[in-house]
């Protein structure tokens, strides 16, 4: 485990962190708040669009959120060397 | 048999079950008291997360809330689940490759300083006592209306479950009692609102069913109540009252918050490795949405059971409204606790519930010869009252008591522990007495438990706000104190001690001076709230429950630049960053 190796483990997890972030705003801060009027106007069967992301939607995209970053994490473990035992 | 022996035995069984798994899972020492010992699985992890982290608030307050202010709940939804991504992205694994036992020794030890170390227990302490304040009240309400007993001893009886197993067990004792206590709560929460759904739509899936027709009407639910609730003079239930920045600042407020919670934190030092910290927290946020993508549903639904039962014809008419006399049962045992209450203000006889507050309805209301607001309900209840509203068996309800204790019951026991840790480790092992056996250490540990049970009870028979607000201001306080300290610990390696230092008081002073400004939290004795707590008086015209995302704002700033200022942290301590931010020991 060299020191370059960490650097690049490291940018690449910022990498990744980021694009997480920008999913995570989006999906509850941009559709489920700033845009909900604007996605309102858009019907999924007996949702209001904007409203079933405020109560529904950003949840559901959380929780795959975080198995998909635990899941690239861990292959960038491997890739980077880093990982346990 | 009775509903009241249906509930003492559902809750008996429930308590005697936790006192078995406590006494089979006791701690023998203090990595088990702490830490269960680092051998808590993934899965089990998540279960007991979600079971500490959802509390009395998000079992008998939230739908509830929700049920009332319609899209303005959302906050609670987006804010309580989102703060999970944090948690995941940004602190769990990092901590739990730092590996120690608590939240204000990773200050310290990142920090290098006694006086961070002070400083985090003080706002561990600030957190988790406002927090549990709120636990102790939902207890009470719960004891109260299904076991009939005075809130006092209600309380008590509490008190004393958490009392034996989390003295006895510790975290060990508490994760395993937490796993059992997810499963309790979220039967007891799911069964009401899958019969409920049914009920309404057909559809026995309650996040569908939120989406669904009402069974045999052609008009779907949401609409149906947007109709109802404008025709009574409020809000759209599918839009809101609240600002946008208000809105944005709030559910930021409450997701930071999540993931700077201490009880919430420490639960991923439990498992054995990195990668299970990772998935750990994804764990933790499913059992969570479980609960939380129903709650919406659930508060949809007895918002609309509750408006058919009070206006069972046409809004306006002479006889639209519920005759008094004829109401249901479930109004009768609930008006018992003070909880519902009615008030026949026009004289005649009928029950008229709608928006008196609306200046623009005011003409109709006349008209419709309204004058005034009949019912008050109080939001807690909404949860509680749903199985008897929707005329569910008995045995659902008793089920429904056990949960709420359940989900009260767990989230006590872990803020306990996190306070107890932070002082027997923190303050006695930690500063006072270095020298301290383990032995003593563990002692100290229970017994600091004991009295914080003690005074969690005390605070539980004068809470400071009903259940679901008291929590949001832990989130706020948690947000503006010790989140900045440990992000930028891990992520910001320039970070130094004075910076961490002046943050953390900066933010903490700032948030917990404004909520006690506006709301009066522990000050009351003094005159506190000495503010109107209405918008045109809030700072940026943002509420005392989001006010916590401008707390953490300041931390961030004042920590930034006091440590710019200042000299950089000392070599072995960027050797330890290095160290957190890699799963694997570094060979040096």
């Amino acid at each position: 485990m060299t020191p370059e190796n960490r650097a690049a483990y490291w940018q690449a997890n910022l990498r990744l962190v980021f694009g997480c972030m920008i999913v995570w705003f989006l999906c509850s801060y941009g559709f489920g708040v700033l845009l909900v009027d604007e996605l309102n106007a858009i019907r999924i069967g007996g949702f209001k669009l904007g409203f079933w992301f405020a109560q529904q939607g950003s949840i559901y995209v959380f929780v795959i959120l975080i198995f998909f970053y635990a899941w690239r994490m861990n292959s960038l473990d491997q890739k980077h060397d880093v990982h346990e035992d | 048999m009775s509903l009241k022996v249906l509930t003492y035995l559902v809750v008996g069984a429930s308590f005697a079950l936790y006192i078995g798994i406590a006494i089979w899972s006791r701690a023998h020492n203090t990595r088990d008291f702490y830490i269960a010992g680092k051998g808590v699985s993934p899965i089990a992890n998540g279960m007991a997360t979600a079971a500490d982290w959802m509390s009395a608030a998000s079992f008998i307050s939230m739908a509830g809330l929700i049920a009332f202010l319609g899209y303005d709940g959302s906050v609670y939804l987006m804010g309580w689940t989102g703060g999970y991504v944090l948690l995941a992205l940004f602190l769990a694994p990092y901590l739990r490759k730092f590996g120690k036992f608590t939240v204000p020794e990773f200050i310290a030890e990142r920090y290098y300083s006694k006086t961070a170390r002070i400083v985090a227990v003080i706002c561990l302490i600030f957190v988790s006592f406002t927090y549990v304040a709120g636990q102790m009240r939902g207890v009470g309400i719960v004891f109260s209306r299904f076991l009939e007993v005075e809130v006092t001893v209600g309380l008590i009886i509490g008190m004393g479950i958490v009392f034996v197993y989390a003295v006895l067990g510790g975290m060990k004792g508490i994760t395993y009692t937490q796993v059992a206590q997810y499963c309790v709560l979220i039967f007891a929460y799911t069964v009401p609102a899958i019969f409920i759904a049914i009920q309404i739509t057909g559809n026995a899936v309650p996040q569908l069913a939120f989406g669904s027709e009402i069974a045999g009407s052609g008009v779907s639910l949401l609409d149906r109540l947007d109709g109802i609730v404008t025709a009574l003079g409020f809000t759209q239930y599918t839009s809101g009252e609240k600002s946008t920045i208000d809105i944005f600042c709030i559910t930021l407020a409450l997701m930071v918050g999540t993931a700077g919670l201490p009880h919430v934190i420490v639960r991923f030092f439990t498992v054995p490795k990195v990668r299970d910290a990772r998935a750990s927290a994804g764990y933790a946020l499913l059992f969570i949405a479980i609960l939380y993508t129903t709650a919406p549903a659930v508060g949809a639904m007895a918002r609309y059971n509750l408006l058919n039962t009070i206006q069972p014809g046409e809004i306006g008419a002479v006889d639209g409204n519920l005759v008094f006399e004829d109401r249901p049962d479930w109004m009768h045992t609930w008006e018992q606790t003070g909880l519902v209450a009615f008030d026949d203000k026009n004289g005649d006889g009928r029950i008229q519930y709608y928006n008196d507050q609306n200046p623009d309805f005011e003409a109709t209301a006349a008209s419709y010869g309204w004058q005034g607001n009949e019912l008050s309900v109080d939001r807690d209840i909404m949860v509680l009252a749903n199985p008897e509203i929707a005329g569910l068996p008995d045995w659902v309800i008793a089920l429904v008591a056990a949960g709420g204790i359940a989900a009260a019951l767990s989230t006590a026991a872990g803020l306990l522990l996190v306070i107890s840790a932070a002082v027997s480790h923190d303050l006695i092992k930690g500063i006072f007495v270095p020298g301290i056996s383990e032995k003593g250490e563990l002692r100290a540990g229970r017994i600091a438990a004991a009295v914080a049970i003690m005074i969690a009870g005390y605070l539980g028979f004068d809470p400071p706000g009903w259940v679901a607000q008291v929590v949001a201001f832990a989130f706020g306080l948690a947000a503006a104190s010790l989140f900045p300290a440990i992000l930028l610990g891990i992520f910001y390696k320039r970070m130094n001690k004075e910076g961490a230092i002046a943050g953390m008081i900066t933010g903490l002073l700032f948030t917990y001076g404004y909520i006690e400004f506006f709301k009066g939290l522990f000050l009351k004795w003094a005159g506190a709230p000495w503010g109107e707590n209405v918008a045109a008086n809030w700072l940026f015209g943002i509420s005392p429950e989001g006010i916590g995302v401008v707390g953490m704002l300041l931390n961030f700033t004042v920590a930034l630049l006091v440590s710019s200022m200042t000299s950089p942290p000392p070599e072995h301590i960027q050797h330890l960053v290095e160290h957190i931010r890699v799963p694997r020991a570094l060979e040096e």
